[in-house]
């Protein structure tokens, strides 16, 4: 199977069970090696849409299971969320999304 | 408690260094204002480009300021990255704030934006420039892993004042590029040893290049940088000649060869520092005690 070159953007969608409530955008992490951004931000809607830019092509079903397993943790709604990935491992986006809810107003921390 | 400023990414950075709370972001990372070129060549992009801009208080008083992320790209300066730090510096023009901080870590122009990234930090170069004329003092702050290299290494040196810590680097061409173009004989990268003690913080303080010598600490640099808010130096040809005078005397100053010491010691045996071997191993309060020594001795 021959990857393409260039990033992989990917999609997905959740529906949500905890709306947020409207909130300015949360920014953690920072695209560095092995690094990743994740962003954020209220959006209209029930769901939880997830957009993902990422170097490293081929990782879909890793991506699907470490979003699933975040979205498990945190059944949020009416929220977008943007990522930036430079190589991240799924420990690493885990511990990134979880920061990310962390900041968000209300979070007990 | 210290806390490591080399250790910070460019946001944790605003957060501490700034009046707490008082950072307001321009072009924030929600407006996505991100590289047109990147995703061409399979690299992902950041939401701010690698640099956060917008107002603050320091002290009480307005400063506007910039934050390079060294850790996307090496704080490579990019088309976006490069407008956004200019806009900055003309807004500074118009609304006047008491200074301008650049938080500076970078290894220069961002390749991969090739002329769009050369001409985004000349432009970079003239707006300080023009900042510095109008008055309005240009701060550098530099104490990042990645130093300040290349194009902004010049952006560093055509600022009013530069603050440094000891594992701060500032250079034109960094350790690598001196030795692809010139051998490993001439300079050798993987010596850190060598690397610091040719463009660390102590080196630059010894010889003039920079203002202020601090620890590697988020505190020292905030109390650093409000000092040098009143450290403005107008470009005038007195302050000209006075450079051309540093960089006169650095030549003439400029050991031979030598197999006891290497160069950066030699000069700064030649700049009167006694004991030239053991700079690389005392701590900032130490050296701060040694300048007043040499002064005191010329």
């Amino acid at each position: 199977m021959s990857i393409p070159a260039g990033l992989e953007i990917l999609d997905f969608s959740f529906p949500g069970q905890r709306i947020a409530d409207t909130f300015a955008p949360v920014l953690v992490g920072v695209v560095g090696s092995g690094n990743l951004e994740v962003m954020l931000e209220s959006a209209a809607g029930d769901d939880c849409t997830v957009r993902i830019e990422t170097s490293a092509r081929g990782f879909e079903p890793i991506w699907r299971a470490v979003l699933a397993d975040f979205h498990e943790r945190h059944p949020l709604g009416g929220i977008r969320i943007s990522i930036n990935d430079m190589g991240a491992t799924p420990a690493v986006v885990g511990l990134r999304l979880g920061q990310a809810v962390a900041e968000l107003p209300g979070a007990s921390s | 408690m210290s806390l490591s400023y080399a250790e910070c990414t460019a946001r944790e950075r605003l957060a501490l260094l700034l009046d707490a709370g008082s950072f307001h972001e321009w072009l924030p990372p929600s407006e996505r204002l991100t590289s047109p070129h990147l995703a061409q060549l399979g690299v992902p992009c950041a939401f701010d480009d690698g640099v956060a801009i917008g107002r603050a208080t320091l002290a009480g008083r307005t400063v506007f300021v910039a934050a390079q992320e060294g850790a996307f790209m090496g704080g490579g300066v990019g088309e976006v990255h490069g407008a956004k730090l200019v806009g900055l510096l003309q807004r500074a023009l118009r609304d006047r704030p008491t200074a301008v901080l650049l938080l500076a870590e970078s290894g220069g122009v961002r390749l991969h934006e090739a002329n769009a990234g050369l001409i985004a930090v000349s432009e970079v170069m003239r707006s300080v420039l023009d900042v510095r004329a109008a008055g309005i003092p240009v701060i550098t702050l530099i104490g990042g892993a990645n130093g300040c290299f290349g194009g902004m290494g010049i952006v560093a040196r055509c600022t009013d004042y530069i603050v440094m810590s000891d594992s701060g680097r500032l250079a034109m061409s960094g350790p690598e590029v001196i030795e692809a173009s010139f051998g490993v004989e001439e300079f050798d990268s993987r010596d850190r040893a060598l690397v610091w003690r040719t463009t660390g913080g102590k080196h630059r303080w010894l010889t003039g290049d920079c203002d202020e010598l601090v620890e590697d600490d988020v505190q020292a640099f905030r109390e650093a940088a409000i000092c040098a808010l009143s450290a403005a130096k107008p470009v005038t040809s007195a302050l000209l000649e006075t450079e051309h005078a540093l960089l006169s005397a650095r030549l003439r100053d400029m050991p031979p060869p030598s197999d006891d010491l290497d160069d950066a010691m030699a000069l700064w045996q030649r700049l009167g520092v006694a004991d030239a071997q053991r700079i690389p191993d005392i701590d900032v309060a130490a050296m701060h005690a040694l300048r007043v020594a040499t002064e005191a001795q010329r």
